[in-house]
């Protein structure tokens, strides 16, 4: 029986300078890098592959299936390219991977290059985490000096160049191949596809885009093996993950803990929701990722759990809220930042947030009329799998999903002309005793 | 003007791409850094550089948020008020920073100190609710922390991130995000409190990963 | 078996219960239209890179082909085909229809009520396409978004925002098709919208065809804009008059005045774009200087007086009687190829001479005789299907080869297709020039540098280039500057026989190449029949039904101008000619003029007509109906478009002084012409020998090229101001050496000094090689041609202040 909670990637997060590559390298650190070097490129992705390692970006694809759909018959350079863009509302958790342990994502690039045959890779991280940054760059700068990256690494013939390239503020630049355009210097507006990134991604050659996490759990399955990282998790979700809580928590953080754990058992680690309060909706997985309430506390967060319960796991973005939180006010919030984010490509996405938008600050001013609510409705069919990428869907979910559990909530809104709720009584710093 | 000290760094940007219009963003951010925001003179370089069209270098600096068009202010202060933060207080404190600083979304201060700006979620979602200054993380603030803080800003008065070093001003953030480090990765702690909490429970209860 | 292999290649599926098949890789959109089934779209155009931005043409997909049905509806703009697909359009899919529905929706809540007001109201996909395709009644009562009124994107080109759908069209067109990428989507999400870099204007030559494939009413002209509606507007096919292009467009006009012209579509020739000369250059013909009627010089007071019809003609006539053969024809290069036949007609039957060029323009030291045997021997009787080549030809060769040409500037719809080709079919394009210019660098082209006057020389050694490796799969394209260079253009027929390359020579006139086969040349007569050949003209008097015709070579254009000079001519008929193209200054024409006995049959005043003794108006092509014939020898007819009393073709005149002299030339009107033309037919005997002229050592010293640029101070620009306002502004352009020696900033104002003379230019760096220098040929602010000499001259520069 696995244990509760299960650090791998945080389980250095509490050593001293643990971003430093002394502090990495003294707990073994590197060693799957060596490990690595000594197998082929395919055994690489064979060990990958049966790990069951699954993107931990949101869309959980199977990584090694990912790289080994790279045309290795391709005569153009191949790519790997690291999406440290986290923007998803609700996640964080491989911001504070890159800040704690920057070298376990080098690691896991070289490793990760090395077996897709790929001598240039790019950390391409939102531009507003600038410690973050400054970790990444020093890391780099250390793993070459320490002759991890370069010229014939540790002399096995294998050459890599890492790149760290900051982003500079748009959400879409999540969505992979809007990376790829942005890395390319253009406006990150999704492509295209097929091509796919594997046939022709950056610089129409062959590349492979993974998740922060995901790239940094490859040292750790290289180096203890495939069998090791499935003897965790479910039977279709393997392997561990951090589960970051957020919101009316006792103790919001970061959880790293095998695939399936319950949102229950979570709270219960936790301390519970804050003093008092009790659970009333949240997010699986960001804000993209239909909310759910405290019904589906015993679900099991794996992708297949996730998605029978109408949600999808996404990146285990867990924001809790309580009932002193008003759900159409989070809803108007989310579908604001959906139009700000909106990259404005395609016309679904473009034209219908900024009009969802207006609806719903109408709503929550009590204006309006039980109708608009099936306007509402309406709009997102218009918008969900319409649009050109999964931004637009995203965005329908979080007012779908909160008609479907609040539909009283939003009438209540029209019948008192306002919202009925303080939204003081939902701050962190909120006075005792406050309440809805 | 670009001055050719810039303009070298700028080409140097873009000679660390295999194609070198990959440097774009992070010379538009070295453009910032030199001149305080995005300028028409930085775009016209950065368009030589590359050998693209003015407008497609425009295209460019006007899709990022980072990018500014207006001066900015030696501080750029953010308020995250995406849902979370938002709820959790963030809504509060962006108000009552309006108030204080007596500016609205996007403006600068009178003295040319603080940029005032309500964010979207900055991956910090279990520090809520969150701010952020010229990009490092201020965790768990209150409207009277965000107060002082601003304060102590245009005072002069040396702050810190509470996950980093001392503050710099944005024209020198922006530098490192252009790709030139400034020395300060070694500053700070290795994780906030909330980054740890997982970990502390898992050590209490001798909770590991299976052995290999 | 040739069936089968097509067959293969073909891809059936169903659409709306309808089989169809097409070739693999078709989009689902076009074979739905293969099918008569009609997709509403608008980011979506068959010449532009599919993008799938719009969504509106959004279908249900229930089986793929692999027995597997898409989730979702899909964008059937950028979904190719497959076999065994099934697709449902909104004819047959509630899905589908919804989701259009939809799409049209969002589209209109931000789109502004104004097509009571918009250009585009009445010609609008958006407005058709909401009646087809979207619910009469809005459910949006929120705010639209707004911006401020128009935004000027270059001098002619404006845009309002509110009305834009980003669809870009626009953007691909300016990036993909004209390699102008001057405007970009800028701002994001909501805001998003196309927009132009602070200082740095939308300034493309084919910046119109923007304005057409804008599927609402976002992008206007600032000279149509609010002119006209569409539905009172009356549509003409045409081509253009400014080119040897033979790009077809279309003429709008409105109670006798034309009020825009557009692309016609025509996928052999321009596609669907034109040059913006062709799109805006047509005001020319309004212009107060317009002739409306006969003038001839009183005797008495010398003064020119309005006259009649037959009072002109028969003042013409007498004086051409007077100067019995002492007479030469001038004809120009912008007639069509019926008026040209008349021209040709009258000076071979009615004044009995071969003293007509059409080629008013520099010729070099042998007065274009090298050209004139290349035309006779290798380009009269040219033509698609018998020997020419084709744009389609353009854009499947491996290789293309230029020299003396400039595309961008001088021939727009070739240049558009070489892009085209590189970007498609990597067509590798080689120029043989001063250096690489911006036209060059969008055809992903290489410059074989190559100093002014040294062609002949460049052309010689591509035959050994490895690197152009010309051969049976390649083409080269001549420009008319290569008449000014001894050997050249015998080096280029050399060079197409050695290497298999097919040859092609583009002028620069609309009529240059119907003057060639009409036989607007000394040594030349209509149908490619050669003076010198008894033979030929013994059939062609016969088939004119004369005596017979003129048998020693006639004076060529300079010759001609010579002989006015020295009074051994003493008659001149004119017509559609640049003084300034003449080897002649400015006095010594007029005396010459003021000397001769001058018929002039021009559209407007000119110093011609200023000294002419009978000017008789012609109509311009608006006005007329004819045919020009294009650099690939293609016959491209056009109807009248106005019907203008007095406007007389210049067959109807010059017959008409025929007519008077007693040597009618037997047709009257263009359709007559051309019947005669074709009874008449090509010369079926031996063609003369090419050229074989040897090429002589280029000029020493710093050497001027020079071209004239797309919009310049041409007359046939006069009158669009905007238009002429996206002019790029002249400059002198050196070599790296040239300008360290100058000692002066770039952009520091130069003198350049030549033949003729001095003109100040901002001097900047090129990639031009030693000994050359290169700056426009004709500007409006600076033209080098008049003020410092032609391409070729020997040029200094002294510079400069700042």
């Amino acid at each position: 029986m696995t244990d509760v909670l299960t650090p791998v990637l945080t389980d250095n997060w509490d050593a001293d300078r643990s971003w430093t590559l002394a502090s990495y390298e003294s707990r073994g650190g590197y060693g799957a890098l060596k490990t690595a070097l000594g197998k082929t490129p395919d055994d690489i992705i064979t060990a990958v592959k049966d790990s069951g390692l699954r993107g931990r970006g949101g869309a959980g694809f199977p990584t090694g299936m990912k790289w080994s759909f790279i045309p290795q018959d391709n005569p153009n350079p191949k790519y790997l390219v690291v999406n440290a863009d986290e923007s998803e509302p609700g996640t964080c958790k491989d911001i504070p991977l890159m800040m704690a342990s920057p070298h376990t994502l080098v690691e896991g690039v070289i490793i990760s290059s090395y077996a897709i045959r790929a001598n240039k890779a790019f950390i391409y991280v939102r531009g507003e985490v600038l410690h973050v940054i400054r970790r990444l760059q020093r890391a780099v700068q250390e793993a070459y000096l320490a002759g991890h990256l370069g010229q014939n690494i540790h002399g096995s013939g294998y050459d890599l160049d890492l790149v760290v390239h900051a982003g500079a503020g748009a959400y879409i630049c999540g969505e992979e191949t809007a990376l790829l355009d942005s890395l390319e210097g253009r406006r990150g507006q999704p492509r295209l596809r097929p091509p796919f990134p594997a046939v022709a991604g950056l610089y129409a050659s062959p590349t492979v885009i993974n998740n922060v996490e995901s790239i940094a759990s490859v040292p750790s399955i290289i180096g203890n093996g495939a069998q090791w990282f499935s003897s965790m998790g479910t039977e279709k979700s393997k392997g561990f993950g951090i589960f970051s809580l957020s919101g009316h928590v006792a103790k919001p953080g970061q959880y790293e803990a095998p695939l399936g754990i319950t949102l229950r058992k979570l709270i219960e680690l936790a301390g519970g929701m804050r003093n008092g309060h009790q659970l009333k909706f949240w997010t699986p997985g960001g804000s993209s990722t239909p909310l759910l309430t405290a019904e589906h506390l015993d679900v099991p967060l794996d992708f297949e759990g996730v998605g029978e319960a109408g949600s999808m796991l996404g990146t285990r973005a867990l924001q809790l809220f309580d009932e002193t939180t008003c759900v159409v006010r989070a809803v108007l919030r989310w579908t604001e930042f959906y139009k700000h984010e909106s990259c404005g490509k395609c016309t679904p996405c473009r034209e219908g947030t900024w009009w969802l938008t207006q609806t719903l600050a109408r709503l929550e001013k009590g204006q309006g009329s039980a109708e608009d609510l099936d306007l509402l409705l309406d709009q997102c069919d218009n918008i969900l799998g319409r649009s050109f990428c999964a931004l637009g869907d995203g965005a329908t979910s979080p007012i779908t999903s909160s008609i479907q559990y609040f539909r009283e909530e939003y009438l209540a809104h029209l019948e008192q002309g306002g919202c009925p709720f303080d939204p003081a009584a939902s701050a962190v710093f909120a006075r005792e005793g406050a309440n809805a | 003007m670009i001055d050719e000290k810039t303009r070298s760094e700028l080409a140097e940007i873009a000679a660390r791409y295999p194609h070198k219009r990959s440097g774009l963003l992070p010379m538009l951010h070295l453009v910032q850094s030199a001149e305080g925001r995005i300028t028409a003179d930085g775009i016209r370089v950065c368009a030589e550089i590359l050998e693209i069209s003015e407008a497609e270098v425009s295209g460019v600096a006007t899709f990022y948020t980072m990018y500014k068009r207006r001066a900015v202010g030696d501080y750029h202060v953010g308020v995250c008020t995406n849902t979370l933060c938002a709820v959790m207080g963030g809504d509060l404190i962006f108000q009552r920073l309006k108030d204080h600083l007596d500016v609205g979304n996007d403006e600068t201060t009178e003295d040319g100190k603080i940029t005032l700006e309500h964010v979207e979620c900055n991956a910090a979602c279990d520090y809520a609710p969150v701010m952020m200054v010229n990009w490092e993380f201020m965790d768990n603030q209150t409207p009277e922390s965000a107060v002082e803080l601003v304060d102590d800003l245009r005072a002069g008065k040396e702050r810190h991130s509470t996950r980093g070093p001392k503050l710099v001003t944005w024209r020198e953030a922006e530098r490192v995000l252009a790709g030139f480090p400034d020395d300060l990765a070694d500053e700070g702690p290795s994780a906030g409190p909330a980054s740890l909490v997982g970990l502390a429970i898992a050590r209490e209860n001798d909770w590991k990963a299976p052995e290999a | 078996m040739t069936q089968e292999i097509v067959k293969s290649d073909l891809v059936t599926l169903t659409i709306d219960g309808i089989e169809v098949s097409v070739p693999a890789g078709t989009l689902v959109i076009r074979a739905a239209e293969e099918i008569g089934i009609q997709i509403p779209r608008f980011c979506d155009h068959p010449l532009l890179d599919p993008v799938g931005a719009c969504r509106q043409c959004l279908v249900d997909i229930p089986d793929a082909g692999n027995g597997r049905g898409f989730p979702k509806p899909q964008a059937s703009c950028t979904l190719p085909v497959a076999e065994g697909m099934v697709v449902n359009t909104q004819a047959t899919s509630p899905v589908a229809d919804k989701a259009q529905q939809g799409v049209m929706e969002f589209l209109l809540i931000n789109h502004p009520l104004d097509c009571p007001v918009c250009d585009k109201g009445g010609e609008c996909p958006l407005q058709n396409q909401a009646m087809s395709n979207g619910r009469g009644e809005t459910r949006f009562e929120e705010a639209k978004r707004v911006f401020p009124k128009p935004i000027n994107l270059s001098p002619q080109i404006l845009l309002d925002r509110e009305r834009c759908i980003v669809c870009q069209r626009c953007t691909r067109f300016a990036d993909e098709v004209a390699g102008d990428p001057f405007i970009a989507l800028v701002e994001r999400g909501a805001q998003q919208q196309i927009g132009i870099a602070e200082g740095a204007e939308f300034l493309s030559y084919f910046s119109g065809n923007t304005i057409q494939i804008c599927p609402v009413g976002a992008l206007t002209s600032a000279a149509y804009r609010f002119r006209s509606r569409p539905f009172d507007l009356v549509s003409t096919p045409s081509i253009t008059e400014h080119d040897a292009s033979g790009s077809a467009i279309r003429i709008d006009h409105r109670r006798g005045k034309v009020m825009r012209r557009l692309a016609g579509n025509d996928p052999e020739v321009n596609e669907e774009w034109i040059t913006d000369k062709d799109r805006f250059g047509f005001a020319w013909s309004r212009q107060d200087d317009r002739l409306t009627h006969p003038l001839v010089r009183d005797e008495e007071s010398g003064e020119l007086r309005a006259a009649s019809w037959p009072e002109a003609f028969a003042v013409a006539a007498r004086g051409l009687k007077k100067a019995k053969r002492k007479v030469g024809l001038l004809p120009g290069g912008r007639l069509t190829a019926e008026d040209a036949y008349a021209w040709s007609k009258f000076a071979r039957v009615t004044v009995r001479t071969n003293n007509i060029d059409f080629r008013s323009r520099p010729l070099g030291a042998d007065n274009g005789a090298e050209e004139a045997a290349f035309l006779a021997s290798t380009v009269a009787l040219t033509a698609p299907g018998h020997g020419g080549v084709t744009y389609g030809d353009l854009e499947a060769a491996r290789t293309v080869v230029l020299a003396g040409l400039e595309p961008e500037d001088e021939a727009g719809a070739i240049f558009l297709r070489l892009r085209k080709a590189h970007r498609a079919h990597r067509t590798r394009v080689f120029a043989i020039g001063s250096h690489t210019t911006r036209g060059l660098r969008k055809m992903g082209g290489t410059l074989l540098p190559t100093r002014p006057g040294d062609e002949a020389r460049a052309l010689a050694a591509v035959a050994e280039n490895g690197e152009v490796a010309l051969d049976g799969g390649g083409v080269i394209l001549v420009g008319e500057r290569l008449a000014t260079v001894p050997g050249a253009l015998s080096a280029a027929v050399r060079l197409a026989a050695t290497t298999g390359a097919k040859l092609a020579w583009v002028p620069r006139r609309a009529g240059d190449r119907g003057a060639v086969e009409t036989g607007l040349l000394p040594t030349l007569l209509p149908g490619g029949r050669p003076v010198a050949d008894a033979g030929a003209r013994v059939d062609l008097a016969a088939a004119w039904g004369v005596e017979s015709v003129p048998d020693s070579e006639g004076l060529d254009a300079a010759g001609i101008v010579a002989a006015l000079e020295a009074g051994d001519l003493e008659a001149l008929v004119v017509g559609g000619v640049d003084p300034a193209d003449l080897a002649i200054g400015k006095k010594a024409l007029k005396k010459t003029l003021k000397k001769a006995f001058v018929v002039a049959l021009e559209v407007r005043e000119s110093v011609f007509t200023e000294h002419a003794d009978v000017v008789l108006p012609v109509a311009p092509p608006v006005e007329k109906s004819g045919s020009f014939v294009s650099w690939e020898g293609r016959v491209r007819s056009f109807e009248k478009v106005l019907d203008v009393p007095n406007a007389l073709p210049d067959v109807r005149v010059l017959a008409g002084i025929a007519e008077e002299r007693g040597r009618p030339i037997g047709v009257r009107t263009p359709e007559q012409a051309a019947a005669e033309m074709a009874q008449v037919g090509p010369w079926e005997g031996a063609r003369p020998a090419a050229p074989d002229v040897p090429a002589e050592p280029a000029p020493a010293g710093l050497v001027l090229s020079s071209w004239k640029q797309l919009v310049d101070d041409g007359r046939l620009q006069d009158g669009d101001d905007f238009y002429r306002a996206t002019a790029r502004p002249p400059v002198l352009l050196v070599g790296q050496a040239t300008f360290d020696s100058l000692g002066v900033e770039e952009g520091a104002i130069v003198t350049l000094t030549g033949p003729l003379g001095s003109a100040t230019l901002p001097v900047y760096v090129g990639d031009l090689a030693e000994g050359t220098v290169w700056a426009p040929a004709s500007s409006r602010a600076v033209s080098v041609r008049h003020l410092v000499g032609p391409a070729g001259s020997t040029v200094t520069i002294e510079g400069g202040v700042r």
